[in-house]
């Protein structure tokens, strides 16, 4: 039973990854979402310090506001400082990540719940430990379940009614702004659900790697899907499979659950890549195979 | 104070090691980052150092232990394979490069954490410190390894000397560097490899997650204080190895606490600091210059807009009115806030003078008021006379330029258009 507790917490977190990510992706920010998921680390260690609870949903959301205002940093640093987009992302998060862990080694001083690996790849095997039992004895899942759920509740909610906004944001910024459409407004609110999702599967995936299930099945996806809902639709395929291959794969090596999931995330991006580029080159050469009547002949041939 | 001498004076024969070990590697990468900046690879840095992991941990299980040479050959080689993929990926389908680097990062770093733990679980011996490549033990270097870092700094050093023109004009403009017949993709390939090679002379220091800030930070805090390359090379040194000991320092009087974030924070600091105080780019400094002009730009105006209100009334000549700020918003619409704000500016400088009700012009003030005037009607003249601009639209060029006009150039356009004194005609 605890088994499928975990694959079906990690196929949420995979879920609301896929779906942001494919956001994230057409509006050409993966590394921005990267940025984001190493940045919300002060947010959620203070978040813990003063809580001392894993699961305080006030904090948490707290600590989804460093998540925006990393993304704000990248912003006001690429356009005040002029500092070059890609430098501005490296900068903010490599600072925000270090303080983070600076905090978590001087603050955190013999508190188990939040350690230095656990922030790199999550523990999953251990939600089962935490919980949520009514009375007495009707057990009701792993609290981390529930967490995901919420989040995965406010994703499918934000996406669902502002489906026109973000699509146009991904696809034409320039067109939404003629449109008098407050493309801040949406920009932020895209940022403001990435951080939510980094804090609240950071005790399930950690913050790096849930880099990994934001950007992998969403550009696995891309590289064959030519409409928005087709890429949604196939990166949170992409996103679940991966879950469960590798939880199974890593139960059957003996090896960091989380790290085998996006293991086989990266593996399925570059296996669709291969059988892309042979299935193009078959369509290429029967397609465009020149007809033996319109071959040129060179005309000063000797033959 | 006293732990503080106890570091500068080596008592401890590791300070040593890691001071030397933190010269060498943030010379190394601040020098060679700057090159990835300028091309604007920053992020390259982060794929690459985040899988030198998986590397490290394939040379740990070939070697069977923790020789440096393995884990470092290991992680040579997944490093130069990481960007070998991006470039695969963006040449070969449409994920944009950023996705790529995302990708790649992520996916070997997974590998690296899922090969870190098998070796964990696989009940390999004295297998433990391999977690101090995720967040940096800087001291953990050892005397071979200062050597290492020492031959890396050197081999980067020499391409730099003897290639410098060459990086310098793909770093700047790669495709006239192709049209000129320089072998581009030969070089660029000398770039990365060198790029792998800094990054994983850190990661024993730095850590796999953070490493990559020792790439592009130093360069992004030395171009806030030069436009010339072979500064900004030596400022980013500077930075980095400044930064990289201050960081060793602290941890070092920290025992619990690792080097590479430390190092990061201090790193980050003099950015932050470069480019708000920078006295050439700096926010600061292009806050504080904004300023200057946008208060030049008011006083000036609001003297232009003195001799308006004179000139209307056919006082051209004298401009000894006694005026208040609702004359001049007769002529011009103003900020009243920033009228009165101006006004008392320039009474203060002597341009105008208080009367008991309102303000007048000193000769100063009238002097001043008839150059931009003057200023302004030139420069009409000369757009109607050598441009095609319609006379409806050369106000508005004219309204921008009075104020930066230098001396010289109205002299110029005196010669050019032979008028002496201020034109009539206004447009």
């Amino acid at each position: 039973m605890g088994e499928l507790w975990i694959i079906i917490t990690a196929s949420i977190v995979a879920l609301n990854a896929a779906i942001l990510g494919c956001f994230l992706l057409l509006r050409k920010m993966a590394m921005v979402g990267d940025a984001i998921s190493h940045a919300v680390l002060p947010g959620i260690v203070v978040a813990y310090y003063l809580s001392g609870d894993k699961t305080s949903g006030l904090l948490l959301l707290g600590a989804t506001l460093t998540g925006v205002l990393a993304s704000f940093a990248i912003d006001f640093l690429s356009r005040k400082a002029k500092i070059q987009g890609d430098a501005s992302i490296g900068i903010t998060y490599t600072f925000l990540f270090a303080v983070g862990m600076i905090m978590i080694s001087t603050m955190m001083n013999g508190n188990t719940d939040i350690d230095m690996e656990c922030v790199l790849y999550g523990d999953i095997s251990l939600i089962n430990l935490d919980k949520i039992v009514v009375d007495g004895n009707l057990y009701l899942g792993p609290r981390a379940f529930y967490i995901e759920v919420i989040a995965l509740v406010i994703i499918g909610f934000s996406i669902g009614f502002g489906f026109k906004g973000f699509k146009v944001l991904s696809f034409n910024e320039d067109y939404a702004k003629a449109l008098g459409i407050n493309t801040n407004r949406w920009h932020y609110a895209l940022m403001t659900l990435v951080s939510l999702t980094t804090v609240f599967s950071f005790e399930v995936v950690g913050a790096v790697l849930v880099v990994g299930f934001l950007i992998i099945p969403p550009a696995t996806a891309q590289l064959f899907s030519t409409k928005l809902k087709q890429m949604l639709f196939w990166a949170s395929v992409f996103g679940i499979l991966a879950v469960i291959i590798g939880y199974y794969l890593a139960v059957w090596m003996n090896v960091s659950i989380t790290g085998a999931m996006v293991t086989v995330a990266g593996i399925d991006f570059f296996l669709v890549l291969i059988i892309q580029r042979l299935v193009d080159r078959k369509k290429r050469s029967t397609t465009f195979a020149a007809p033996e009547f319109i071959t040129p002949t060179p005309k000063n041939s000797v033959e | 104070m006293q732990t503080f001498l106890d570091f500068i004076s080596f008592k401890d024969p590791n300070v040593m090691y890691v001071i030397l070990g933190m010269i060498c590697i943030n010379s190394s990468s601040a020098l060679i980052g700057t090159f990835a900046f300028l091309r604007k690879r920053s992020l390259i840095g982060d794929a690459i150092a985040h899988s030198l992991l998986p590397g490290i941990c394939l040379g740990f299980i070939a070697a069977g232990d923790k020789r440096m040479i393995f884990l470092f050959l290991g992680a040579f080689l997944t490093g130069w394979f990481s960007t070998f993929l991006v470039d695969y990926i963006v040449n070969r389908s449409k994920i944009k490069q950023d996705a790529a680097i995302g990708i790649v990062l992520s996916s070997f770093f997974a590998l690296g954490i899922v090969l870190l733990t098998y070796i964990q679980n696989a009940g390999y011996t004295n297998q433990g410190g391999l977690n101090g490549f995720l967040f940096g033990q800087a001291a953990a270097i050892n005397r071979d390894e200062i050597y290492l870092f020492a031959l890396i700094l050197l081999i980067i050093l020499v391409a730099i000397l003897v290639f410098y023109r060459s990086f310098i004009l793909i770093s700047f403009n790669a495709e006239f560097a192709q049209s000129i017949g320089l072998p581009v993709r030969w070089i660029e390939f000398l770039m990365t490899s060198l790029t792998v090679l800094a990054t994983a002379s850190g990661i024993q220091a730095l850590g796999v997650v953070l490493m990559s800030a020792l790439i592009v930070t130093p360069a992004a805090a030395a171009r806030f204080w030069t436009h010339k390359l072979s500064r900004m090379l030596v400022i980013g040194v500077v930075f980095s190895v400044f930064s990289g000991i201050v960081g060793a320092y602290i941890s070092y009087t920290h025992a619990a606490t690792p080097t590479g974030p430390w190092v990061v924070a201090v790193l980050s600091v003099i950015t932050l600091l470069s480019f708000t105080v920078s006295t050439k780019s700096g926010i600061l400094a292009n806050f504080l210059r904004a300023r200057k002009n946008k208060i030049k730009i008011l006083q000036e105006t609001i003297l232009k807009t003195i001799f308006h209100y004179h000139e209307r009334r056919g006082l051209a000549q004298n401009l000894d009115s006694v005026l208040t700020p609702t004359d001049l918003l007769s002529v011009r619409v103003y900020d009243t806030y920033q009228l009165q704000k101006g006004i008392k500016r320039l009474i203060r400088l002597g341009f105008l003078v208080a009367k008991e009700k309102g303000f007048t012009l000193t000769e100063n003030g009238k002097i001043e008021g008839r150059r931009i005037v003057r200023l302004h009607r030139l420069w009409e003249h000369y757009l109607l006379k050598r441009t095609t601009i319609d006379a409806l639209h050369v106000h508005s060029g004219a309204e921008a330029i009075e104020h930066i006009l230098s001396p010289e150039i109205e002299k110029e356009l005196e010669r050019e258009l032979g008028i002496v004194g201020i034109p009539t005609k206004d447009f």
